[in-house]
């Protein structure tokens, strides 16, 4: 005769178990966004800043504005969403609202770039980037190296990246302003489409603004290391 | 396709830790059982049954000395104890090894052409007149208290067959350590088995039946190169009862090499597959117990289930590393790369993580227990290192072969 109370046993205890990985799993993934979400926070809170900076320009001077005038954390926020787009332990909604806050974001940064480029002839050099997670794209994942290569050697230079596909009306909007064909990975770099993959090597050489930037960055270099003569 | 993935991923998961819990809530109430056994291995015998031994031999010159030797040391009446020897058409030296114990009183010789092990016990069976018979392979040694561990179990009227703790002889090589901390599970399963009537094994070393099984049941048959296998599952089909005595141990020479382990152990998991598919009537039938709604189901399920998480977890970080040299390909070599980040954010922390941190917290109390229960202490030992991080990648090889063997219907050899 079975005693099949062992086996019911078993079986609360094993669920348990399961309940409890489940439970501490999503507990974790939901303290990760919120970490997401206070970068956001910050972000939001850095561009809203900025944009008051920005606003008092008209009283004071281009002089005025520091090196932290843009967010720093943008990077990191890409980088993270982008891990969470991977992990199964993250809820879905939470992740596609935290990433429209994100791209919504990221074309705040642009703009109010764009506007101290206008108004104080800075010329950052910047990258709108287009993905698409949708479709299977090879040359998009090898892109994104690219471009974290090129942002980790340059740290003048901004990546803005967008999900092709997603339905952001301002992401749409940007596309069809820049007319950005779903030829994917495609980027905008200061005005100028190229599609396709490119390597860290091609961009530095055909792309004018980042012939600019290495070379700043080799006066830069040059600098530092060269000895200062004594007269 | 992930889904199906992820789903078949926690079902393997979950089929592992259930069997894990079920062994440890046994083990919780084998407790007042192993002391009962104590006392009552403890008490000195008082009627000796007359005990045949078979040692059936093929090419086994180097160990056979040795293991007859062991049983002439049994501590066990000499009159009530008789040994065969059979030379199953050995190539070696085995025949002149024999030969050396010719006129020994308890020993008798035959030999015979090469037919393969179960002939060999088939034709020392027919010989046999004792009330229990048992088989000893020419590769193993019993230990002199081994068979006064055995014997009282047969007390039991209902008992039919007895099997010892087998562990492994003087661990030299790497494999041989890792075998023997896997040789400590199985003494730790086989006890936990027989608690619920589901040993589903008789080992060629040292298993003790009741003669009379065999002429009830038939001597043994091939059983697709593990006829010990079979022979248990024959009865259990029939309902004779076998028990596991943990205290009679049993020393076996373990293949030193990989390749050695590689052919023994897809011969073990082949034997198993297709004898368990010939007992196919026992799966979820009420009336064969535990080892027919649960054990059988379970351990083979389990040939799926290992292959479904190795090869998971092997397909995951085989990923990472394509990830990782497509990103070298693409920008070149960065020892930003390789080190890991100390953000918290970049740890995996889904289910899967978790399920894995439990089920080897159950499989390290699992362990530790098999350790105490074969050695009576434990010390961490290299095997135990060894084993856990290298049993894990071996098994998968037999279990694939085996597997593969089985569905393509491919015959497998004994060496």
């Amino acid at each position: 005769m079975i005693d099949f109370k062992k086996y019911i046993v078993a079986f609360i205890i094993t669920a348990f178990i399961f309940g409890t990985a489940i439970f501490v799993s999503n507990l974790i993934g939901q303290k990760k966004l919120e970490d997401v979400r206070a970068i956001e926070n910050r972000v939001a809170l850095d561009i809203l800043s900025s944009e008051t900076q920005f606003a008092l320009l008209e009283e004071t001077s281009c002089k005025d504005i520091g090196p932290g005038f843009l967010s720093k954390e943008l990077g990191s926020l890409g980088e993270k969403l982008a891990y969470a787009e991977n992990q199964t332990e993250f809820n879905a909604g939470d992740l596609e609202y935290l990433k429209r806050s994100y791209f919504l974001l990221e074309i705040k940064d642009y703009l109010l770039m764009k506007r101290l480029t206008e108004k104080c002839g800075i010329r950052p050099t910047f990258i709108l980037y287009f993905y698409s997670t949708q479709e299977k794209c090879e040359d998009c994942e090898r892109m994104g190296y690219v471009l974290t290569a090129l942002r980790d050697k340059y740290q003048d230079l901004r990546v803005y990246s967008f999900d092709y596909h997603f339905d952001v009306g301002a992401v749409g909007t940007l596309i069809s302003i820049y007319k950005v064909k779903s030829d994917l990975p495609a980027m905008i770099i200061n005005g100028l489409t190229y599609y396709g993959f490119r390597s860290v090597e091609d961009l530095e050489k055909t792309v004018p603004a980042l012939k600019e930037l290495a070379a700043k960055v080799k006066a830069a270099e040059k600098a530092t290391t060269s000895t200062p003569k004594i007269n | 396709m992930v889904e199906i993935q992820t789903l078949f991923l926690y079902g393997s998961i979950f089929v592992s830790l259930y069997f894990e819990v079920f062994l440890l809530i046994t083990y919780l109430e084998v407790q007042a059982e192993l002391i009962l056994e104590g006392e009552h291995l403890a008490k000195p015998i008082t009627r000796f049954p007359t005990v045949t031994i078979v040692v059936p031999c093929f090419n086994e010159a180097y160990t056979v000395n040795k293991t007859v030797r062991s049983l002439l040391n049994l501590d066990y009446p000499k009159d009530k104890l008789s040994v065969i020897l059979v030379n199953d058409g050995s190539t070696d030296g085995t025949g002149r090894e024999l030969a050396k114990f010719k006129k020994h009183p308890q020993i008798s010789i035959l030999s015979k052409e090469n037919g393969g092990k179960y002939t060999a016990l088939n034709l020392a069976l027919a010989k046999v007149q004792s009330d229990l018979v048992g088989g000893l392979d020419a590769d193993s040694f019993v230990d002199p208290l081994a068979l006064r561990k055995i014997v009282p179990f047969f007390d039991d009227a209902n008992i039919q067959a007895v099997i010892p703790s087998i562990k492994v002889f003087e661990p030299k090589s790497v494999l041989q350590h890792v075998q023997k901390i896997e040789y400590s599970w199985g003494i730790f399963l086989r006890r936990m088995l027989s608690s619920i009537g589901a040993l589903y094994v008789t080992p060629g070393p040292f298993s003790i039946f009741r003669t009379r099984v065999f002429t009830e049941l038939g001597g043994y048959v091939r059983g697709h190169h593990t006829e010990d296998l079979e022979m248990a599952l024959r009865m259990q089909k029939h309902h004779y009862k076998i028990v596991n005595s943990y205290g009679a141990h049993v020393y076996t020479v373990t293949p030193a090499n990989l390749p050695a382990l590689y052919k023994q152990r897809v011969r073990w998991t082949y034997g198993f597959l297709n004898n368990v598919l010939d007992y196919r009537g026992m799966f979820f039938n009420k009336k064969y117990g535990h080892i027919g709604m649960f054990v059988l189901p379970v351990a083979t399920s389990s040939i799926f289930s290992t292959l479904f998480i190795v090869g998971s977890t092997l397909w995951n970080n085989l990923s990472g590393v394509l990830d990782l040299l497509a990103r070298f390909r693409t920008v070149g070599f960065s020892w930003k790369l390789l080190l890991p980040s100390f953000d918290w954010f970049f740890i995996s922390t889904g289910v899967t993580p978790f399920l894995t941190i439990g089920a080897l917290t159950l499989t390290l109390v699992i362990l530790y227990l098999s350790i105490k229960m074969a050695d009576g202490k434990v010390n961490l030992t290299r095997g135990i290192f060894y084993y856990l991080v290298l049993y894990i990648f071996i098994v998968p090889l037999w279990l694939t072969k085996a597997l593969f063997n089985t569905v393509f219907r491919r015959q497998i050899s004994w060496r």
